[in-house]
């Protein structure tokens, strides 16, 4: 009796013990599980960076890898001499300036964002194995990029000597499949010319299309537009506008372009007809609070995902701004600062009813020989709207191609819609910066496009031929 | 050609501890009489690894000196191994080797970074072996120490005080006090000496007036080490702490309520101290701040990711970039290097260690010893988590050495000293075993 209490008490005593045991076994589980996680997931993301010094020794044992197009042609590699020196060459100079970025003077663009694969050979483990064993470089993966050279060539042509910035990018997959930013540079030399492009006026190596921050002009009343439907359920039809060319604002005014007098409009003219009296109007007596939250859901003042530096777009209006900033802010021509990227995205959302995908320029790599070593999935970034927010945006977009400022869209190769900008950016008004965003759907995927032409002047005139090119070389053939 | 070389012989060192360890975990439960084979096997890996890693280091650095140190290692394990037979033949075998293997890598490492460091912590290792070599046998022989808790409690909380007041400063902490130009970090001692408090006041009456006078002198020691922004000291301590409280009254309530506690206080702490903010920041978004507080951590992970699930091998990465490598990073190191397989093997190895310690403390009859046994186990392998939990961005960092692999006097002497108490009450277990079947034998005789 008196044993088997002992026992029982034996047992009890020890259950202490074994929590003890569990609760430390289970904390260092989820540490080991954590740092897993980390090696599987985090590392690679982490260790891209250019404080991390380790990534400057795998040069000395791997020669970087090459940089390709999505169908397989190269647009940098290295060549290596017979004495042994590397040279980074680019067979496309500088057409694939910005987004491919250099690699011999600091990294920027692809050549960063992909350093860590370039500089990791995957090559067949008995060849690696011989190199090492002569003592010879391996070779670095290659980097499959999701860019088009036609339709790269194609911006990068129709840009021509202008300064500005294109983004073509495939709404339902968010490839990107061309990024041009002028004035550009050839990658192959830019540690001889250094000195001249870090010192040009011109911001040469600025990548435009991720880091210039531009006033939206007349693209913004997309935005304006689907406030103002979000506050008469989505219903334009009770709107009507008599345009006499021009809305006074205190002791100034706000003027079409060109002086235009739209005369009578519903809200479908306005908007392709881009009717700044119309919108400057609306935006007088638009609810500022639900305009700063729609500006949030679109991702102005917030971060993008993207893996290149890029500059955030900027929006911001009170209840106590004055009336004239306010109608200036619904036409763009506010304090709203916007890149070409974060344009991109938000047309290519609409486009893709509503959701936008994560912009993705990588979309795998390879060993040298052309064995798969890892795929990037595509991913969703979330919903900057509904889709049937997204559905009528469409439409009205649609009418700017049908009967607006972008007509010389209309093609019957594809189906364009998108939106003109006319974007004055100081006090002299006779200069502006060409916008368009838009898309078009055919017999391809739909692509979505963002023009931007500094110091050019209109969007239907500067900007809409660009997209035109880019949209009928894409469904050419 | 060394590149390939240095490239097999990390693999090598993974299966060696790979075995090793399951071996290790293994030799936790089996009885006396299976674990021969499995012991010899242990110890053929454990001298295999080292050869391997020193040979790497050798061929990579090109450095005689480091073919002398290995002679001298060996050597010394050797001598360590047979006074271990001679006059402890009961001791647990399984706790030597872990203490062999977990020195011989903090060895190899600290080779690669500093020699010197190195050599000096080795010399500081053979000292302390040989200081503690006595202490299983006070532990197994002495009668009643027990009764002087008072005097640990006192006296260690006075040294922690003599710290705060007139210690030196370092990383912005007070940790160490220099005596006769000898630099020593008391707090890593007073670890033990508290051990002992505890369990001396609570192993007989858990009574409420006794739980709040002990609570009270833990919270004591806690707040001094918080006032000498020894974070780390501070919740080892309190862990310690609460888990001794929680196993020796068997009241649940009192660990929630110490967590809770905890918790409030770790909040308040942060709201009011920016030095503690500030390794909340470097934890929470390093990379905001990689070049203030976020260096050290950014770094930390640059180490460990860039050397992968395999390493970069020895002496081909760049540990050198993180401050305070050789002591509170260590384990970055041994992962850029020896790779994250390496790495999560050698927590595998603390955690047999604390198993092995767990055991001993459940097998104990002796309630006093089985708390000593508990607490020193908690607080080794909770220092184990603080650390690794630290360098690796799951945790903030606190600044804890890693067991028997840091860099660093105190630190490497107070756990040989635990070692040692541990195997003072392993053989102790062997000796109520033996007891206990003498009385049963005699039992059984007056029954016939």
């Amino acid at each position: 009796m008196k044993k088997k209490k002992s026992r029982n008490r034996e047992k009890r005593n020890s259950r202490e013990y074994t929590n003890v045991l569990w609760i430390i076994t289970g904390v260092f589980a989820l540490m080991v599980g954590y740092l897993v996680w980390f090696q599987a997931t985090e590392s690679r993301s982490v260790i891209n960076n250019p404080y991390n010094a380790r990534l400057n020794t795998f040069e000395e044992r791997v020669v970087r890898g090459s940089i390709l197009a999505s169908d397989g042609q190269i647009l940098a590699y290295t060549k290596v001499a017979e004495d042994g020196t590397e040279s980074r060459i680019y067979p496309f100079d500088c057409t694939f300036s910005h987004v491919l970025g250099y690699a011999d003077y600091g990294k920027t663009g692809l050549e960063d964002m992909g350093n860590f694969q370039l500089l990791t050979s995957n090559a067949y483990f008995v060849e690696r194995f011989l190199n090492e064993l002569r003592g010879d470089k391996n070779i670095g993966d290659s980097l499959v990029t999701t860019l088009d050279v036609d339709l790269q060539t194609a911006a990068h042509d129709a840009l021509g000597t202008r300064k500005g910035a294109v983004v073509v990018m495939e709404p339902a997959t968010g490839n990107i499949r061309a990024l041009v930013s002028k004035p550009d540079y050839d990658p192959g030399k830019v540690e001889e010319n250094w000195s001249e492009l870090s010192s040009s006026r011109d911001s040469i190596l600025l990548n435009r299309a991720m880091q210039g921050l531009y006033p939206p002009g007349s693209t913004f009343k997309t935005v304006t537009l689907l406030s103002y439907l979000r506050e008469h359920q989505m219903d334009g039809s009770g709107y009507a506008f008599h345009c006499t060319g021009s809305v006074s604002v205190g002791n100034s005014s706000i003027s079409c372009y060109h002086g235009t007098a739209h005369g009578d409009l519903d809200l479908t003219e306005a908007f392709a007809r881009s009717c700044n009296s119309a919108f400057a109007d609306m935006g007088r007596n638009l609810d500022v609070e639900s305009l700063q939250t729609l500006s949030d859901q679109l991702l102005f003042d917030s971060d993008l995902p993207l893996s290149f530096p890029y500059s955030k777009s900027s929006f911001s209006l009170d209840e106590d701004d004055g009336e004239a900033l306010r109608m200036m802010t619904a036409i763009g021509q506010g304090d709203t600062l916007v890149t070409p990227m974060h344009m991109a995205m938000l047309v290519s959302a609409v486009a893709n009813d509503g959701v936008l995908m994560v912009p993705r320029f990588m979309d795998r790599t390879e060993n040298y020989t052309g064995q798969l070593v890892e795929r990037y999935s595509t991913e969703t970034y979330g919903e900057l709207m509904t889709a049937e927010e997204a559905g009528i945006l469409q439409e009205y977009m649609r009418a700017a191609v049908e009967n607006g400022t972008a007509s010389a869209l209309d093609s019957d190769a594809y189906m364009a819609a998108g939106k003109t900008g006319t974007a004055e950016y100081s006090s002299d008004k006779s200069k502006s910066h060409a916008w368009f965003i838009g898309y078009a759907a055919g017999d391809k995927p739909d692509l979505a496009v963002c023009v931007l032409v500094e110091e050019a002047g209109s969007g239907s005139e500067y900007a809409v031929p660009i997209a035109k090119r880019i949209f009928d070389a894409y469904y050419a053939d | 050609m060394v590149n390939i070389i240095t490239e097999l012989a990390k693999y090598v060192m993974i299966l060696c501890l790979a075995v090793y360890t399951l071996l290790g975990f293994q030799l936790v439960r089996r009885e006396e009489e299976g674990k021969r084979a499995a012991l010899w096997a242990q110890d053929f890996l454990l001298f295999i690894m080292h050869l391997t890693g020193n040979g790497i280091l050798y061929l990579s650095t090109g450095n005689e000196k480091v073919l002398c140190f290995y002679g001298m290692q060996v050597f010394a394990f050797l001598i360590f191994l047979l006074l271990q037979r001679i006059f402890y033949p009961r001791s647990d075998k399984l706790l030597n080797h872990n203490l062999l293997l977990l020195l011989s890598v903090g060895l190899l490492m600290l080779a690669r970074l500093s020699f010197d460091k190195a050599q000096r912590q080795f010399q500081i290792a053979v000292l302390a072996g040989l200081l503690t070599f006595i202490i299983p046998w006070i532990i197994r022989k002495a009668g009643r120490l027990r009764d002087l808790y008072w005097i640990y409690g006192a006296g260690g909380l006075m040294t922690l005080a003599a710290v705060l007041i007139i210690g030196n400063t370092s990383f912005g902490a007070r940790l160490s006090l220099t005596i006769y130009d000898v630099t020593i970090q008391p707090s890593e001692f007073v670890k033990i000496l508290f051990v002992f408090f505890v369990a001396g006041m609570l192993y007989e009456t858990q009574d409420l007036k006794r739980v709040a006078v002990t609570t009270c002198a833990a919270a004591a020691h806690v707040l001094v080490l918080v006032l000498s922004r020894d974070l780390g000291g501070a919740l080892i301590f309190f862990v310690t702490y609460l888990v001794m409280l929680y196993v020796a009254a068997r009241q649940p309530l009192y660990f929630l309520a110490g967590l809770g506690a905890g918790c409030a206080a770790s909040f308040v702490a942060w709201k009011l101290f920016a030095h503690v903010q500030a390794r909340v920041l470097a934890w929470s978004d390093p990379f905001s701040v990689i070049e203030e507080e976020g260096y050290q951590i950014t770094q930390s992970l640059f180490a460990i990711g860039t050397g992968g699930w395999f390493g970069l091998g020895l002496g081909q990465g760049m540990p050198a970039k993180i401050p305070v490598v050789e002591e509170d990073f260590i384990f970055s190191a041994i992962a850029e290097e020896m790779g994250i397989l390496f790495a999560v093997l050698l927590i595998f190895v603390y955690l047999c260690c604390f198993y092995m310690i767990l055991n001993i403390a459940m097998c104990l009859k002796d309630a006093y010893y089985k708390l000593v046994a508990l607490g020193l186990g908690t607080l080794m392998i909770f220092q184990v988590f603080l650390s690794i939990g630290g360098v690796i961005k799951f945790i903030p960092s606190t600044g804890v050495t890693l067991p028997f692999i840091s860099y660093g006097g105190s630190s490497l002497l107070s756990m040989f000293a635990v070692w040692a108490i541990v195997q003072g009450m392993y053989l102790k277990r062997g000796d109520e075993v033996a007891e206990n079947e003498k009385e049963k034998e005699q039992e059984q005789r007056k029954k016939k």
